[in-house]
């Protein structure tokens, strides 16, 4: 038999998907986020790029590497059977940013998780979802041993919009990753529903 | 390791990749057994209208529960509709399980939508904004964790 199955009881549910990005610089824990919330070990998607890398990466003595691997972090949250959220990590390197465009269409909402030692590894996300008005929310990681700064410093330091929430939030803990979630979800309502506000009146 | 006795040679040097003994790489080091293109016969895109997406999410149709429908189909078509028979995936997690490229994941799907093997669900078009109502949806969700 080819696929296993003689017949099938009941029409599968076809959910509705969304997703939200998590992006930030190198090792400010958008894996670690990922895998807090979702229900499947983090996944990781790769894209092998045997032309578009060459030029750049250096494969002195690894010749015969022809390809580069790109992975992206994604994670899987079933809200309700007919409604899953995934969770897509950004690749990190800068040269990967076409990558971004196709992560970015139709996406809910953005996390952008930021390090407070080196806030400006995250700027370059911050303008991207600025760029593109894809609703996005800053969840500074409290790193031990980074020093603790109000969320009125980081905005003022990001230079955000008065309306982008800026949350301090613990990326290894469930809940902590749960409550940016939310708030990304809730500021992406606020701006529909803003959107809505003229055209219905 | 034996990669290591041609680092040091000059970038392009022909001593170093001609040599059978400078680079001995064995199972997935030695990269995949079929390059990953070579599944989709060299094809980097679908005759499918639109591009797929990542959360698109891959459904079998009955016709996939045919036995031997289509003697044509690739061991890795047979296992993508597989996976999506166990439950509907998005395409993202297709080739994760896969471990294959995006890119080829979405020609191979292409093909099963042809054979009309399986259906994709098509996300919210970027242009619009998500219901409000799903919205809302997804906050009691998250909530609820």
């Amino acid at each position: 038999m080819a696929f296993g199955r003689s017949s099938r009881s009941r029409r599968p549910v076809e959910p509705v998907t969304l997703k939200i990005l998590v992006a930030g610089g190198f090792g400010v824990g958008k894996t670690t986020l990922v895998g807090a919330v979702s229900e499947i070990r983090p996944l990781r998607t790769e894209e092998r790029l045997s032309e578009a890398g060459r030029p750049v990466d250096d494969t002195a003595g690894v010749e015969s590497k022809t390809t580069t691997t790109v992975a992206m972090d994604f994670g899987r949250i079933t809200l309700r059977e007919d409604l899953v959220l995934y969770l897509f990590g950004t690749p990190g390197q800068d040269r990967f940013w076409f990558l971004w465009d196709e992560l970015a269409q139709g996406a809910l909402g953005a996390v952008v998780l930021a390090d407070t030692r080196r806030l400006e590894d995250c700027f370059a996300a911050v303008d991207y979802f600025e760029q593109r008005a894809i609703p996005f929310t800053v969840a500074v990681n409290c790193f031990e041993g980074a020093d603790r700064f109000p969320t009125e410093t980081v905005q003022a330091a990001l230079d955000l919009d008065p309306e982008v929430p800026v949350l301090i939030c613990d990326a290894r803990d469930r809940s902590s990753v749960r409550d940016v979630l939310v708030a990304v979800v809730e500021h992406a309502l606020a701006r529909a529903d803003r959107f809505r506000e003229p055209a219905t009146t | 390791m034996s990669a290591d006795s041609s680092r040091g040679t000059p970038p392009g040097s022909p001593a170093a990749p001609t040599d059978p003994q400078s680079s001995r790489w064995y199972d997935a080091d030695a990269g995949p057994v079929v390059r990953p293109y070579a599944m989709t016969r060299g094809r980097t895109s679908s005759a499918s209208r639109h591009r797929l997406d990542l959360i698109a999410i891959v459904v079998p149709e009955p016709a996939a529960d045919d036995p031997g429908r289509d003697q044509t189909l690739s061991p890795e078509h047979v296992e993508i509709v597989e996976l999506c028979s166990n439950m509907p995936q998005s395409i993202a997690e297709l080739a994760s399980g896969l471990d294959l490229p995006v890119g080829v994941v979405r020609v191979l799907v292409g093909d099963l939508v042809e054979d009309e093997l399986v259906h994709v669900t098509r996300p919210v078009p970027p242009a619009e904004l998500p219901d409000v109502n799903i919205l809302r949806e997804v906050i009691n969700g998250l909530r609820a964790l």
